[in-house]
């Protein structure tokens, strides 16, 4: 099953690019990495057949968001992260709360798969119902942004003008310094 | 075919993998990073419960995501720039006073 | 493998073929324009008038030490280029460059010439330029050299400026035509108004064109906004640590960006393969090839005739005036199109 194989390739790729994203001490290799992750859950998307969302995940998160994240890695040409530096004395930095998140993590993962095994309606073929034109025409996404999800969108576009003004703001030199 | 349930486990796994993210990096960026990881989790349950569901309103709240998690990135990083023109350092640590 | 099967890997051979062509025949026509226009020759002694030349120029860089810097990244310093390139082929893969054939009845359902054609081709070919920019920003950094840094910034900053004027005046053309497939776009550009001017959309979206065009060569990095690159201030910018087939990569990645965006350009608006007399027999590309030539040569005039621009009028041009012009270009199409069709 051809089908089955890209699907295990691709998201072993989201998850272990994903993994080493959070295992690495330089964030250039980090941001990289996770355009590497986006890359495979754009393929993902393609199996879903959501054509648009996975261009979207492109042009947005790896032509845009990660573009930004370079930006200010090279800008701050950001050293690498420093483990001597913490304080050793403090309670809540010894090295055993990292441990604790991981555990809490690995806890979350658990967690979900019982929940998945739980419940009896998730273990149908994800393409078992709706046919796959409607599904994934850019025509019948573009429908329901404008007309059912209109006030959300809208309202996306006002968060977006104040984040973008909030960026500038927050980033601008200021005089004197 | 693909179960619905596969989709659902490899998102569990990321978005667990980006908590941990969050609690284990000890740099401003990586944690931003391991945000964007959960929110592509979330996106991936989206689009893998709307195509079971036969429409197309997952695809519409992943869109929706995307954008505030552009929102988001831009403000992130704003911030960080600030702070690190204050400290030198990406390190969440060294940001534990109130005021300077 | 039945017939169908080869011919169109076939297409997909010679499409690539072509692109590799592409980048020999432009550094030539480059300096054979630019030898002209500056009133003298250019390139002379390697065959005839000169024009073996571009194949003495790989052979020499095949040749070449390969250098890497101590303090650079390995891998992202061997990563850059080849992102680059990638990006660059990976773009032409969903612009189609001739109508439909049966290649003269030698088979029985018409294949389309071009690699694949997608129903989201447009944003397809957009996501994929906007990959582009990441082997340069790489290359800039993984360098470790001030200049390279300094390419990288621009070259991102840059990029992600254009990026949004061209997307803008891409979705003007996308909502004349109604369609995100490339096919279906050209096609929608076939016939005539009045029986004698051509439906192509530059004719409608005069200004959304000349904003595709100036984003277009801000995207590829040419002069006059090859800021990331300018040899004056930057040395050659992301360049500046490269050598051999590695220095190569760029060039060719810049060229073949180059040909995409033309290509690009004369889908969207200049009609495509559409055109007269020759369309009838079949031979509809050779207007394409024509187009694409034309606007190939207004880059290559571009360049030798503006000086570059400052880097922040660059910005403020970009963010100020075009992108501006664009929303007003879209929204003004957006009304028209709503008006005309209700």
């Amino acid at each position: 099953m051809p089908d089955t194989l890209i699907f295990y390739a691709l998201s072993g790729l989201a998850i272990l690019a994903s993994a080493l994203v959070i295992g690495q001490r330089n964030p250039m290799y980090s941001v990289m990495l996770l355009i590497a992750s986006f890359g495979a859950l754009a393929g993902l998307y393609i199996q879903l057949d959501a054509p648009f969302v996975a261009v979207a995940q492109i042009v947005i998160y790896a032509g845009a968001i990660m573009v930004l994240f370079l930006f200010v890695v090279m800008l701050l040409n950001a050293p690498q992260e420093d483990a001597a530096e913490w304080d050793r004395t403090h309670p809540l930095r010894q090295g055993g709360v990292g441990r604790f998140g991981a555990m809490l993590a690995l806890l979350l993962v658990v967690q979900l798969a019982w929940a998945l095994m739980r419940a009896n309606d998730v273990s149908d073929a994800v393409s078992s119902r709706g046919d796959v034109a409607t599904v994934s025409s850019v025509r019948e996404v573009g429908r329901g942004l404008f007309t059912d999800y209109m006030f959300a969108f809208e309202a996306t576009s006002i968060l977006i003008l104040v984040a973008m003004v909030g960026a500038v703001v927050l980033a601008r030199q200021e005089r004197g310094q | 075919m693909i179960p619905l349930d596969h989709y659902l486990i490899v998102s569990a796994i990321l978005f667990a993998i980006g908590t941990a993210g969050v609690f284990l990096r000890k740099n401003l960026i990586t944690i931003l990073l391991s945000i964007e990881i959960m929110l592509n989790a979330v996106n991936l349950t989206f689009v893998a419960f709307g195509r079971s569901l036969g429409t197309v309103d997952g695809q519409i709240i992943t869109f929706f995501v995307m954008t505030v998690a552009a929102a988001e990135a831009a403000v992130g990083l704003a911030i960080i720039i600030a702070l690190y023109r204050h400290r030198e350092s990406l390190n969440p640590d060294t940001f534990s006073s109130l005021k300077w | 493998m039945d017939l169908r099967f080869a011919v169109q890997l076939g297409i997909i051979g010679l499409t690539f073929f072509m692109l590799i062509n592409a980048s020999a025949v432009l550094v030539l026509a480059e300096r054979k324009i630019m030898g002209f226009m500056q009133q003298r020759y250019g390139p002379y002694l390697v065959g005839p008038h000169g024009m073996l030349q571009p194949l003495a120029d790989i052979v020499k860089l095949l040749f070449k030490e390969e250098l890497r810097p101590k303090a650079a990244d390995k891998w992202l310093f061997n990563l850059a280029p080849i992102l680059s390139v990638a990006a660059a082929f990976t773009a032409f893969a969903t612009v189609p460059w001739g109508a439909e054939t049966t290649f003269f009845g030698l088979l029985d359902d018409p294949v389309s010439l071009g690699v694949a054609d997608l129903n989201v081709g447009v944003l397809v070919i957009f996501a994929v330029t906007s990959m582009g920019v990441y082997g340069i920003v790489l290359a800039g950094w993984a360098s470790n050299s001030k200049y390279s840094l300094l390419g990288g910034l621009r070259a991102s900053a840059q990029m992600i400026s254009y990026e949004l004027s061209y997307a803008t005046a891409l979705a003007a053309v996308i909502l004349l035509a109604g369609s995100l497939s490339v096919r279906e776009v050209v096609d929608a550009q076939s016939g005539y108004w009045l029986g004698f001017i051509p439906r192509w959309y530059v004719f409608l979206q005069p200004v959304g064109f000349i904003i595709y065009v100036i984003a277009g060569v801000a995207e590829t990095n040419r002069a006059p906004f090859d800021f990331p690159e300018a040899e004056q201030e930057l040395v050659a910018g992301y360049n500046t640590e490269y050598s051999a087939v590695r220095f190569a990569l760029f060039p060719q990645a810049e060229y073949i960006n180059m040909a995409t965006m033309s290509a690009v350009a004369t889908d969207l608006y200049l009609g495509g393969w559409h055109g007269p007399f020759l369309e009838q027999y079949g031979l509809g590309w050779l207007w394409f090839l024509m187009k694409v030539g034309l606007i190939l040569f207004t880059y290559i005039w571009v360049r030798w005739t503006v000086p570059r621009y400052r880097y922040d009028q660059l910005m403020n041009f970009g963010w100020k005036w075009l992108f501006p012009a664009a929303v007003i270009n879209l929204i003004v199409t957006a009304a028209l199109v709503l008006y005309f069709n209700a």
